[in-house]
């Protein structure tokens, strides 16, 4: 494990437990803002039958201190249960959902069709002159396939935003 | 079937106040929270303290929990009283003060509309509070209430918004007894054993140690105070407060080196420089504390103990880390070295004192006053005097400040035995805080002598409370030290601005005596030295509120001062010593 003073960038992603409460959010966007954290991806939702209890996954970067301090700072905000860092405490599967827009004819219609297949990309709309492929997989995935688009006629992205679990069978 | 509900929302909201021991609420009425003014009218267990400005009803709160360890209460309208009290919600946060502010609110179906007088409260106070709640159903008002309590005086203690939507207060509601307990906020109090026992080994091997504690002490309660005491004396270490810890450990007491910090005493900030093991309890590692990180006690070990984690490794990194209340962490501290047979190095501890005692013979507070007939006032005279003066009357006595020179001469020349006297703006330094403290300090303690040590621009930033003094007849003293200057700026801009003196002369001066007259108190006013005792004695033996306007050196800087930026071998010392020390470097000049 790095050392506290270790002055490298890392990625990490945090994942929250928060009471389903008004302005829980803005309170944990405010806090990154507020500190000047870097938030690269943000996801939430309920996760509990009563819809009581929410889960924020945020993907950030920072030296080993800046994500510390950064657990430290969403850990003592009121409506938080807990806080885990699953880029540290163990291996961890990371997924995202992507819709993807590309508008193309002819050759190109075919060429988008077959990346799409290769990727396991399932295609949800269609019309003569459009796709729209969805994709879900690991962040770098995505970002691969969009840039496949790129000369394939993209024109459109929409992302989830990544959620993640630890591997095993351990919960936070 | 639910009971029938018998009770408003305003009478219920006062219910729960009186269950949570509420006495005193600072306040300010207006159109949202007329229900609840109505309900404080038909009570009386609950006083409501009327302010001039909605900024000093939490100031004043914020003097009543600090003096006696209470949550404060606070209560304004809507809009505009909401975001008078900002202030001194990020006030209270900053310095970790227990404070409930109860805001009025538009009826909840106009929320949102630009309604008269709305103000998005709880979005606003976000980031000023520890926590805030915004009440929409009239089941959760009671509940609410005791939770917002809870929050404001558990862990870290900190200021908590509940935002009062006007219908709410109106609207029956149900009632619902305190628990006394969170259902989900948990903060960490027990120290870790192996962390203790991790850190009394490394005490026990310290050549040059030093204890560094602060706020935290005190926010941890008189036991605190007296443990720390009885920790240090055990060690026999030497020990240092910051600002917001003066008090917490006595002043007068030989281990004791004074404040520490960018205006600290010589030996303190020398001590943190060179120890090899620190002991910080309760205290932040904040910047006008480590001036430069990368020269910040390099060659240390530290052992952190803090409430919040958030504390911990924020600014310096440190070896052993203990997320407690700083009261449990030292009693279990003390245990742990009563129980251990490691020695202790005493060759070494002797020689370190030989060290503090050679720093000491600096005497970087010395000063020279003219005594002749006519002399000016030194500031730093005027409160050594104050100090002597009240001491030896043998009162309790509570000191306020407001903010710049004259605090800090406060902090370093006017000594402090006890927690809970000292009440000053340190985290956010705010200008106008020291008249509203002292006002709620003198409702928490109406027989002790209540003093503002003020600067003449400072005071003018909520001197209408003059009139809250008047009708509630508290007797605080402000003692103002008038240099004519926002002194604190005019010092830098001295010092790192080639003494361009942009807008920091104090023009216009009101005549502070006719002033305090005008406001149904006495004013008093001192010109030179031999006229200081007198106006002294007189203020003190004043039964209404005074102002004293004491004419101080206009030219008199604060030292010892480590500049931005610098390490705190790089301190500057008065005219009295030797130059010294750095010059200002420009990354320093782009610090505050
Ligand atoms: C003009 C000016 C000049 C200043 N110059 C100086 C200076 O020279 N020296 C100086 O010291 N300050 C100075 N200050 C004040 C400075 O800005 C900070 O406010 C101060 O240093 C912080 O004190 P602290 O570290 O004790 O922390 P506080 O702000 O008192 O924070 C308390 C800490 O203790 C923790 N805590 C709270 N409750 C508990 C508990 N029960 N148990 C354990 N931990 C707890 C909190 O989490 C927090 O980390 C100056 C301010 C002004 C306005
Ligand atoms: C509300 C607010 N505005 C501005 C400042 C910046 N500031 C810090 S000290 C100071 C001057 C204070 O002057 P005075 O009250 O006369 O005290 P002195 O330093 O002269 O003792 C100013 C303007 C502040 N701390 N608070
Ligand atoms: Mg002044």
């Amino acid at each position: 494990m790095p050392g506290i003073s270790d002055t490298t960038q890392r990625s990490a992603t945090i994942s929250v437990l928060v009471d389903n409460e008004a302005g829980v959010l803005a309170r944990v966007i405010g806090l990154f803002s507020g500190r000047g954290y870097n938030i690269d991806s943000l996801t939430v939702a309920p996760v509990d039958e009563a819809g009581r209890r929410s889960r924020i996954n945020i993907v950030t970067s920072g030296t080993s201190m800046v994500i510390e301090q950064i657990k430290a700072q969403l850990d003592r905000l009121v409506p938080v249960h807990r806080v885990a860092d699953l880029t540290m405490d163990g291996p961890h599967v990371a997924r995202e959902l992507a819709l993807v827009k590309v508008i193309c004819t002819g050759e190109q219609r075919v060429e988008a069709l077959q990346v799409g297949t290769s990727f396991r990309a399932r295609v949800v709309d269609t019309t003569l002159g459009s796709f729209v492929f969805e994709l879900t997989g690991a962040t770098e995935k995505i970002d691969a396939f969009i840039e496949l688009m790129r000369n394939l006629g993209l024109a459109e992205v929409s992302r989830s935003g990544i959620a993640a679990l630890a591997r095993g069978t351990r919960v936070i | 079937m639910a009971a029938e509900l018998t009770q408003s929302g305003a009478e219920i909201l006062l219910r729960a106040l009186r269950d949570q021991g509420v006495e005193v609420i600072f306040g300010y009425p207006g159109g949202a929270v007329l229900p609840i003014y109505d309900a404080l009218f038909q009570q009386n267990s609950i006083r409501h303290i009327l302010v001039r400005h909605e900024q000093a009803a939490v100031h004043a709160a914020e003097g009543y929990a600090r003096s006696t360890g209470r949550v404060g209460c606070v209560l304004v309208t809507s809009g505009p009283g909401a975001t008078n009290a900002v202030t001194g919600l990020v006030d209270a946060l900053m310095d970790s003060i227990p404070i409930v502010c109860l805001t009025g609110q538009v009826p909840t179906h106009l929320i949102g509309n630009d309604a008269f007088q709305e103000a998005d409260t709880t979005g606003i106070t976000r980031p000023a509070t520890k926590h805030n709640y915004l009440v929409k159903r009239p089941e959760d008002l009671a509940r609410v209430v005791h939770e917002a309590f809870y929050v404001a005086s558990h862990g870290r203690p900190g200021p908590v918004v509940i935002d009062l939507p006007k219908d709410i207060v109106i609207n029956k509601a149900p009632y619902a007894e305190p628990t006394g307990q969170h259902p989900s906020y948990r903060p960490r109090t027990e120290p870790d054993a192996d962390q203790i026992a991790k850190a009394v080994a490394l005490l026990k091997g310290a050549k040059r140690p030093v204890i560094y504690a602060g706020g935290g002490v005190i926010n941890a309660g008189p036991e605190a105070s007296a443990l720390l005491t009885e920790f240090a004396r055990t060690t026999g270490f030497p020990i240092t407060n910051t600002l917001m810890g003066l008090g917490s450990y006595p002043a007068s007491d030989p281990q004791f080196l004074g404040m520490l910090g960018m205006h600290g005493t010589y030996e303190a900030n020398l001590v943190m420089h060179g120890c090899d093991v620190m002991l910080a309890i309760g205290a932040r590692f904040d910047d006008r504390i480590t001036g430069r990180l990368d020269a910040f006690s390099q060659g240390s070990q530290k052992i952190h103990i803090d409430i919040d984690g958030s504390s911990i490794n924020k600014n310096v990194a440190v070896d052993i880390p203990i997320v407690a209340d700083a009261g449990k962490a030292l009693a279990a501290l003390l245990a742990a070295w009563k129980a251990s047979d490691a020695p202790v190095d005493k060759p070494a501890l002797a020689s370190w004192w030989r060290q503090i005692d050679a720093w000491r013979e600096k005497k970087s507070l010395k000063f020279t006053q003219d005594m002749k007939r006519g002399g000016i006032i030194k500031p730093q005279y005027a409160i050594q005097r104050l100090y002597e003066i009240t001491r030896a009357r043998k009162q309790e006595v509570f000191i306020t400040t407001e903010v710049g020179q004259h605090q800090m001469w406060a902090a370093q020349h006017f000594n402090f035995e006890k927690p809970n006297r000292w009440m000053t703006s340190g985290g956010l330094g705010t200008m106008g805080y020291g008249l509203p403290a002292a006002m709620g300090v003198q409702l928490a303690h109406p027989d002790a002598l209540v003093i503002d040590i003020a600067g003449e621009a400072s005071i003018q930033m909520n001197i209408q409370e003059m009139g809250t003094l008047a009708q509630y007849r508290l007797p605080v003293k402000i003692f103002i030290l008038n240099n004519q200057y926002m002194g604190m700026v005019r010092q830098w801009q001295e010092l790192l601005h080639g003494s361009r003196y942009s807008e920091t002369y104090s023009n216009a001066l009101p005549d502070f005596v006719k002033l305090a007259e005008s406001y149904h108190a006495t004013g008093m006013r001192a010109q030179s030295v031999e006229e200081l005792d007198a106006v002294i004695h007189a203020m003190l033996d004043c039964p209404t509120a005074v102002i004293a306007d004491i004419a101080v050196d206009q030219a008199e800087n604060c030292f010892p001062m480590i500049p931005s930026g610098a390490a705190h071998n790089e301190m500057l010392l008065g005219p009295e010593h030797e130059a010294s020390g750095a010059g200002i470097t420009d990354a320093g000049l782009a610090l505050v």
